[in-house]
């Protein structure tokens, strides 16, 4: 549908020799919400830091609308960031800090208090334009570090964990606040966060990344229904994970078990990894009506659901059900085939030298 | 290229910071007492040094000034910064205003007026005299050091001790005492080197019997030069020199400690 | 109630205060509004005689002469020592107190000693002189001179300028910076719409630093200047060692006092009007 905006071709960055971003190929299409997400100190923060110009790579492309960028300083640029701490600027009011981009543009006096304005009233903070920034919330200083970048109507936002010193409340809202401005400005959004749900409501696109390296690209459908390895099963989501055997096409065995699946394409016998999502597992009250049977061992209301943890005779399963087992009742429990995901064994992706977590 | 200008700024302006110290080093080792003239390498200044009357004994009072000064002051600094954190809001102020004045008046304000009292009272000018300087402009640093840490203090911990029963003496020496250390320390580091290095008020409040490193130097310097300050110059030099090197690699983090 | 008690433990340094520090000031004060023998204090009238003194040509001349060399050597100070304050920032974390340590070094050696290696450098046969007649220049005649005394005064001041801009610089968010750059500014915009406002406190300390010291010094013109060039300091020293005028002395002291808080009270206008700006907008 849209063209490709930006490009990541073997973008690489080291740290004394540590390898923070390995070798990345990410292709970003125009208004589209691309979320980098990952355990910290996998390299979102670095990977954004290249394409927004304040860390040159060690190798590699960054393209915009197929030029070279990576030798374009930061400040000819035309992405802007939402910094992770804000980095506002203290010495000047709010007005001063919208208007700081503008200012430096030579846009005319009329024209730069007309957008300010607008873009202030737009986060929601009309009327505070003389106020201090110091004087402000942190979700006030937070929609003015938006506004600041959002004012120079830049082709891509670079948004660093902009939420993340926000309490839970204030966070939704502002999720659902930057949603409606990415859709109404209809500007490209490359976030990232190390939360998985705020990943999974914002995003058009996830690239999950691990150490350095990219798991898995996808809509968030993909990345929770699909996960490609055992890492993004587990960092997505609660997750049961076992290892198996690909017996043949749609044919899964694990644990003397033999059981049908929709996974097809893996060699006779190789070896597996099986998701099952805790609520994928179905119980039923006659254990022998069940796949597997097993005895629950604890039982936790989570609100919506009740989360229990089922004691087969080889394993534990975590299963999340709105009806309630007791604490030693003996049950059976069934999969379909569809919430069965198999995967190809073990291998998180890693950059070649191990780095110690 | 941006680069190469910074080394070559940083290198004018060491060239400019050390250049004279490192003449002086050089000049303490020369022979001829000229003072532009390379004469040859001798020791003789620095045996004439230690052969000094005057240079021993400036430097006595001036170890002795500091060491004594540098006790009192932060003893008594440190107990009036208690009594001052536990004033009411007004004494507070009134007080810091006056511990500030001889922080904010030039040195030369400070001597002159001290110089005026002593004499006013009769007071012989002398080594006393010139203690009592020394104390009078090093206590405000101290209470300025060890306030902070009262501040800081958790006002339960001294409360927790109580409750525990230890008497007021006892919370005082084991638990306030030990947590503002840090204060107390600065605070005489602080008075140690001021005095050391002190040489204007001195000047005003020694009179003739006493006198310390910076007075003589100062008299020398006027009289005319003496190769002997070189060799002065350059151990002094190399102590401080030395101190810092030990002081920066036992803390890495040597900033707090250098400022 | 217990601990408004233990107030009463500062008392005694109360009285010393009073004793040592307020009542030498009143008696400058004092004898700055009188005349008579300084000996025989039931002789003293109430005059204003040596504040009328002050206002003659000479002595006005040493005041100002004392002001313009001590600004002149701030001057001087903020633009040799900004970009030092800048670079030290920017240097790696690893080698940053060591350079730190090795700029500071020089202020950690007497003050007199540091003076006086600045004679045998700038005297007439000096090695400066010898250096210049060797390589085919004029002789440098600053010493005895104000040029002398305003190089004495840099380079024993310098390092206070430094310090508290350095102190402000290395404070500021590298992240404000980026974001300068982010939104459009080049380094040199970067640099004067953010990192000089930013560190505005930071140059408004350091002049003070430098001024303070260098106004009222006597060492510096007494050793560079040989007299020439007498300021406010010299003066006051005189009139208390050798003039053993107390009154004079203790009115130049007063005006001194009174002038640096104002340029005091001035500076920390400077230092907050920007804020102020910002909130009239
Ligand atoms: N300036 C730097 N110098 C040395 N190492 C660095 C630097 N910046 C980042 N790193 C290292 O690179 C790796 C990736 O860091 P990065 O900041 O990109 O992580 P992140 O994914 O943003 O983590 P977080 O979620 O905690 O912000 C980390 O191991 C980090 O320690
Ligand atoms: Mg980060």
């Amino acid at each position: 549908m849209n063209k490709n905006l930006i490009e990541l071709k073997n973008l690489t960055k080291r740290y004394n020799g540590m390898t923070a971003v390995d070798s990345i190929n990410l292709t970003i299409k125009e208004n589209e919400f691309v979320t980098l997400l990952g355990p910290s100190g996998c390299g979102k923060t670095t990977t954004l830091r290249m394409i927004g110009g304040f860390e040159d790579p060690d190798d590699g492309e960054i393209l915009f609308e197929g030029k070279l960028l990576n030798n374009v300083p930061a400040y000819k640029r035309n992405v802007n960031t939402v910094f992770q701490r804000y980095a506002l600027f203290t010495h000047m009011n709010v007005y001063e800090n919208v208007a700081f981009g503008l200012r430096i543009k030579k846009v005319s006096k009329s024209e730069i208090d007309r957008r300010v304005k607008r873009m202030l009233k737009m986060v929601d903070l009309e009327g505070f334009d003389k106020r201090y920034v110091d004087s402000l919330s942190g979700g006030q200083q937070q929609r003015v570090a938006i506004a600041r970048a959002l004012v120079n109507e830049p082709k891509v936002l670079l948004l660093d964990e902009p939420l993340g010193a926000l309490d839970l409340k204030l966070r939704k809202e502002m999720q659902i606040e930057l949603l409606d401005m990415q859709r109404s400005v209809g500007i490209t959004f490359i976030y990232v966060t190390h939360d998985q749900e705020e990943a999974l409501t914002m995003s058009d696109t996830i690239v999950v990344m691990n150490k350095g390296v990219i798991q898995q690209i996808g809509t968030p459908q993909d990345i929770y229904n699909e996960p490609t390895n055992r890492f993004v099963a587990d960092f997505i989501g609660e997750s049961n994970i076992i290892e198996g055997t690909m017996l043949e096409d749609f044919k899964v065995a694990f644990d003397g078990l033999l059981l049908d699946c929709v996974d097809k394409g893996f060699a006779p016998n190789e070896p597996v990894d099986i998701v099952i999502r805790p609520e994928d597992i179905r119980i039923v009250v006659n254990p022998d009506e069940g796949m597997i049977k097993g005895t629950v061992t604890s039982v936790v209301f989570k609100g919506v659901h009740y989360e229990m943890i089922i004691e087969s005779d080889t394993r534990e399963y975590l299963v999340q059900r709105t009806m309630m087992f007791p604490e030693g009742s003996v049950v059976g429990m069934n999969v379909q085939p569809a919430d069965i995901q198999v995967m190809k064994r073990g291998d998180v992706l890693c950059s070649e030298e191990e780095e110690e977590e | 290229m941006q680069k190469a200008i910074k080394r070559v700024y940083m290198s004018i302006i060491f060239l400019f910071l050390y250049a004279p110290i490192i003449v002086l080093i050089v000049f303490s080792f020369n022979k001829s007492k000229s003072r532009g003239q390379w004469g040859g390498f001798t020791l003789d200044w620095y045996i004439d040094l230690f052969r000094d009357r005057q240079i021993r004994e400036a430097l006595y009072f001036t170890i002795l000034i500091a060491v004594l000064s540098t006790l009192i002051s932060t003893i008594v600094g440190t107990i009036a910064a208690l009594g001052i954190n536990n004033m009411t809001k007004i004494g507070r102020t009134v007080v810091l205003n006056m511990n500030n004045l001889p922080v904010l008046n030039p040195d030369i304000v400070t001597g002159v007026a001290l110089m005026t009292l002593f004499i006013s009272i009769r007071m012989e000018l002398g080594f006393l005299t010139m203690l009592i300087a020394h104390i009078v402009f090093s206590i405000p640093y101290v209470i300025l050091a060890v306030l902070p840490k009262l501040r800081q203090l958790n006002k339960h911990t001294a409360e927790a001790a109580l409750d525990l029963g230890a008497t007021p003496a006892y919370a005082m020496r084991k638990v306030i005492i030990p947590e503002i250390m840090p204060g107390i320390v600065s605070g005489a580091l602080i008075a140690f080197t001021l005095s050391i290095d002190d040489f204007v008020i001195s000047f005003f409040t020694a009179g003739t019997s006493a006198t310390n490193l910076s007075i003589l130097i100062y008299s020398m310097a006027k009289r005319g030069v003496k190769p002997t300050i070189n060799a002065l110059s350059t151990l002094m030099f190399l102590t401080v020199l030395i101190l810092m090197l030990i002081i920066n690699k036992k803390n890495d983090k040597g900033e707090d400690i250098i400022i | 109630m217990q601990r408004r008690g233990r107030g009463r433990i500062a008392y005694p340094y109360v009285v010393w205060m009073a004793i040592f520090i307020v009542v030498p000031l009143f008696l400058i004060l004092f004898y700055s509004l009188t005349e008579g023998d300084i000996h025989n204090i039931k002789d003293l009238k109430f005059s204003l005689n040596s504040y009328n003194r002050v206002l003659e040509p000479i002595y006005l001349k040493v005041i100002g002469n004392s002001f313009l060399l001590a600004g002149i050597s701030t001057l001087i100070c903020l633009i040799i020592g900004y970009p030092v304050a800048m670079i030290i920032a920017n240097t790696d974390i690893k080698y940053r107190n060591l350079l730190l340590m090795f700029f500071l070094v020089p202020i950690w050696m007497n003050f007199l000693l540091r003076t006086y290696a600045w004679m045998s450098l700038l005297s007439p046969n000096g090695l400066v002189n010898r250096f210049l007649l060797w390589i085919g220049l004029p002789k440098l005649e600053i010493m005895p001179g104000k040029g002398a005394v305003l190089l004495g005064m840099v380079y024993n001041f310098l390092p206070f300028m430094v310090l508290p801009i350095y102190t402000v610089l290395s404070k500021i968010d590298k992240h404000v910076i980026e974001a300068s750059n982010d939104l459009g500014g080049n380094s040199v915009t970067t640099f004067m719409r953010v990192i000089l406002p930013l560190s505005i406190p930071g140059i408004v300390s350091g002049i003070t630093m430098v001024f303070l010291p260098a106004v009222s010094t006597f060492v510096i013109s007494g050793l560079l200047g040989g007299g020439k060039t007498p300021l406010i300091g010299d003066l006051i020293e005189q009139q208390f060692l050798s003039s053993r005028n107390w009154h004079f002395g203790s009115s130049l002291s007063i005006i001194l006092m009174i002038m640096i808080l104002i340029s005091m009270a001035v500076m920390s206008r400077i230092d907050s009007s920007p804020e102020e700006e910002r909130r009239k907008i």
